[in-house]
């Protein structure tokens, strides 16, 4: 070895000098190309719209038998062959695929994230309506009215039943990049059988957090200790549902809202009654900070809801429609109607929450968007409107009842679900938005990693210290964070 | 795979080559001439140029620009020169990570598929071939199963709620994930590694001289005497080998994403799982850039101390 290395050294060098040469002069070259995504010029919005034979693939985060069933069945057995009909008539050859998918939601966005990047993907495409913004500073959608064309598709007549604020889930700055496809609310559900064990009313509904308190801490005197009161979501393991199902519903009950008058919230008072109540509960055996930290633990909760094991949960009505149905795939009950109770989140007091409000909520939705990188725009935005006409979208919830976008939809669908009834007139009038800002995705895990802080065992002071930095770390801009 | 035998001959061609007519005879044996000589390695060149070179380069450019998955800089990335490493230098994050990973290839790899390994090996020499062949087949199962699969069964058996585990051990409710993440996949890595410390030590085993061991057992040696003084200095290279190759993979290895996904918090976010975070999950393309360029260096300060033990293993 020693011989071989010595003697073959010589040549080795120079031709490793000339490569690597070479190399760096390559990496110089291609060194421009880094970003730049997505064509900056529209194409044109009329290509290919005289075909006769087209096809086109509808994505979304659905899989029949797995994830948001519903969804796919409605797409693969009423969508599609609806659609393909409806275009032989007209005389044209119609091929539309689905490409089903049932993964994490964090997956699937970066799935479609590198789809629609490298300029390829479905032609039609589910999004988390929060994801738009990102998705439009990133050019990897583009506003309708360059895809398909203005007046193409303000001539639409569903944008009349769309009320403004759901509108917002398919928007970026006040400019459509999709249509949404619906909305929710968030409530705390509590498990009937377990509040009648521990004395508790049916009909419960709290006016304060000191109600929701006593309520978990009398479930925890009377009942065996396997039970865990109240579950709420924390920590980085469920994501999202961290601060969409927990923190921000809560602040709001607090009285701020995460991004108001131009800054987030730092270190401020309500941040602090927020993680407060995370350490109460946590701290204080009302919860399971183990359920937190694992990986599954959010389907955990669920699990345990169904089997009475939890008493109450604070979730978005996804819960009530996809979780818990009769039928559905992750914790079904047959019982759902008759066990499963639901409140409003009561502010911290009544009148201190967001706005003075009594009660609060938070609500988000999704949105379909069509790829800029189509090929048939004109056909992809006929699809668009075929799958939120009224026929489809009654289609679609008939089965399985959810608050869609369309008013006139929810009007003759809810009136067989109280529970929707009451997210949709109740809840709904109540509610706030994400904001939609840049920066949010990354506040977001922030505000996750300062609730783990707390399941972790940390105290407040140190859990709003960290946040206060990382906070800082991600706006940059001190001015733009609200403390004290 | 280098091996210590191989050196040998050519230790020899270096013993004799002086005595014969001159340097020129020893490095140009064929009479190419070195423009000949380039062209011969250039296709060689060409492709660890393009497959090594090219993304090590490309990965420093990345890491010296503030490059993102989506938003503002993804579209626009600027230049931001030695920002990000200077940044990772500094982030406690990084260090957990480095922290984690030791702890992790320490404890399940060199001493855990190292030492179970072995023992495999030397306690199988001698019994019955069935019952040798039966656990080589059972270990190598462990390591040629996927790793999805794996991850899941692993999940399965530590879950909190009706794991095996916790019913073999009578623990109802015991966390091991979440309690123990550390240790649980540590555990994990030593069962999915050992068959090839297992195997490789099993071939340097039977290279042992039978008459060496017979030797020492005429002399009264004791099993620990004879695995130190006669075994051992058979084995060293072997070793050493194994050592290099296991500490490279576990401290790339990515296999506990599968099962705690870095948590819980960032108790076991080795090296390549902070990076994955960083990239895929954060979406900071310029940051982990600078990142897996710190591992690649890590990489190859762990390569060349090994080489330099062989060396000196072997100049001995």
């Amino acid at each position: 070895m020693r011989g071989s290395v010595r003697t073959g050294g010589h040549s080795k060098r120079r031709g490793s000098s000339i490569a690597s040469t070479g190399l760096i002069a390559v990496a110089l070259v291609a060194s421009g190309c880094l970003g730049g995504a997505g064509d900056e010029t529209a194409a044109d919005p009329m290509r290919n719209a005289d075909v006769t034979e087209f096809t086109l693939t509808i994505t979304s985060n659905a899989i029949e038998g797995g994830k948001n069933s519903d969804g796919a069945e409605w797409i693969e057995d009423y969508v599609i062959p609806r659609f393909v009909e409806q275009q032989a008539e007209k005389g044209v050859t119609a091929t539309v695929r689905f490409q089903p998918v049932g993964v994490d939601d964090a997956e699937y966005k970066s799935q479609i994230g590198l789809d629609l990047e490298s300029g390829k993907g479905a032609d039609i495409i589910d999004v988390d309506g929060i994801w738009v913004g990102e998705f439009a500073e990133s050019n990897f959608v583009k506003p309708l009215d360059e895809v398909v064309g203005a007046d193409v598709v303000s001539s639409w007549d569903g944008w009349d039943q769309i009320p403004e604020s759901v509108q917002q889930n398919a928007s970026y700055q006040d400019v459509r990049y999709g249509v949404p496809t619906g909305t929710d609310g968030r409530v705390i559900f509590f498990n009937r059988d377990v509040f009648a064990q521990a004395g508790l009313p049916a009909d419960w509904q709290p006016t304060s957090w000191e109600d929701i308190l006593t309520a978990a801490q009398t479930i925890k005197d009377e009942l065996p200790g396997d039970i865990v009161p109240l579950q709420l979501n924390a920590g980085t393991a469920m994501g999202e549902a961290t601060t969409m199902q927990g923190f921000l519903p809560l602040l709001a009950a607090a009285g701020a809202e995460i991004h108001q008058d131009g800054k987030w919230q730092g270190d401020t008072p309500a941040v602090r009654r927020v993680l407060e109540l995370y350490e109460t509960v946590y701290g204080s055996g009302l919860g399971d900070p183990v359920m937190q930290a694992e990986a599954k633990g959010r389907d955990r909760s669920f699990q345990l809801f169904t089997e009475g094991k939890v008493g109450m949960l604070l979730e978005s009505d996804y819960f009530w429609r996809s979780v818990v149905a009769p039928g559905a795939e992750v914790a079904p009950m047959a019982d759902r109607d008759e066990v499963v109770g639901y409140a409003k989140i009561p502010a911290i007091t009544p009148g201190a929450g967001v706005n003075g409000q009594d009660f609060v909520s938070m609500s988000g939705g999704s949105a379909r968007v069509i790829n800029p990188n189509t090929e048939f725009p004109q056909q992809a935005w006929e699809l668009m409107e075929f799958m939120n006409s009224f026929e489809a979208t009654e289609e679609q919830v008939v089965s399985a009842p959810r608050i869609t976008h369309r008013e006139d939809v929810n009007a003759t669908v809810l009136a067989n679900d109280p529970m929707l009834t009451f997210i949709a007139e109740e809840v709904v009038p109540l509610t706030l938005f994400r904001p939609g800002v840049l920066e949010y995705l990354d506040v977001s895990v922030a505000i996750q990693e300062a609730t783990y802080a707390i399941i972790d065992g940390a105290t407040v002071d140190e859990a709003v210290a960290r946040y206060q930095s990382e906070l800082e770390a991600v706006v940059g801009d001190p001015d733009a964070i609200a403390t004290g | 795979m280098p091996s210590p035998p191989d050196e040998r001959p050519v230790e020899t061609a270096d013993r004799v080559a002086p005595s014969e007519s001159g340097r020129r005879a020893t490095t140009d044996v064929v009479g190419l001439g070195t423009a000949r000589a380039v062209w011969f390695v250039a296709p060689a060149m060409l492709l660890i140029g393009i497959f090594l070179l090219f993304p090590a380069l490309w990965t420093l450019y990345i890491g010296s620009t503030n490059f993102e998955r989506t938003g503002p800089n993804h579209v626009n990335p600027e230049y931001t020169g030695i920002d990000n490493y200077t940044s990772v230098l500094s982030d406690p994050s990084f260090y957990n990570s480095l922290w984690v990973t030791l702890l992790f290839v320490v404890f399940s790899a060199v001493i855990g598929q190292n030492g179970l390994g072995f023992w495999l090996a030397w306690s199988l020499r001698r019994v019955d071939r069935r019952v040798r062949r039966t656990v080589e087949a059972l270990v190598l199962l462990a390591w040629i199963l996927p790793s999805s699969v794996v991850a899941f069964l692993w999940i399965a058996m530590l879950d909190r709620h009706g794991g095996t585990v916790n019913m073999l051990l009578d623990t109802p409710g015991a966390a091991w994930l979440v309690d123990y993440p550390l240790a649980s996949i540590i555990i994990f890595n030593i069962w999915r590694g050992t068959a090839f410390s297992m195997m490789l030590y099993s071939a340097a085993l039977s290279s042992v001289p039978p008459s060496h061991l017979e030797t020492a057992q005429l002399a009264g040696a004791t099993g620990a005497q004879t695995l130190r003084d006669v075994v051992f200095p058979h084995i060293r290279g072997h070793v050493l080998t194994n050592t290099l190759l296991i500490t490279l993979w576990t401290f790339n290895d990515f296999g506990p994403f599968l099962i705690t996904a870095g948590g819980p918090g960032d108790q076991t976010e080795v090296a390549a799982v902070y990076l994955y975070n960083t990239a895929i999950r954060d979406g900071d393309l310029g940051y982990s850039g600078a990142i897996s360029l710190m591992i690649l260096l890590a990489n190859v300060v762990m390569a060349l101390t090994y080489r330099r033990m062989l060396r000196k293993r072997s100049a001995t």
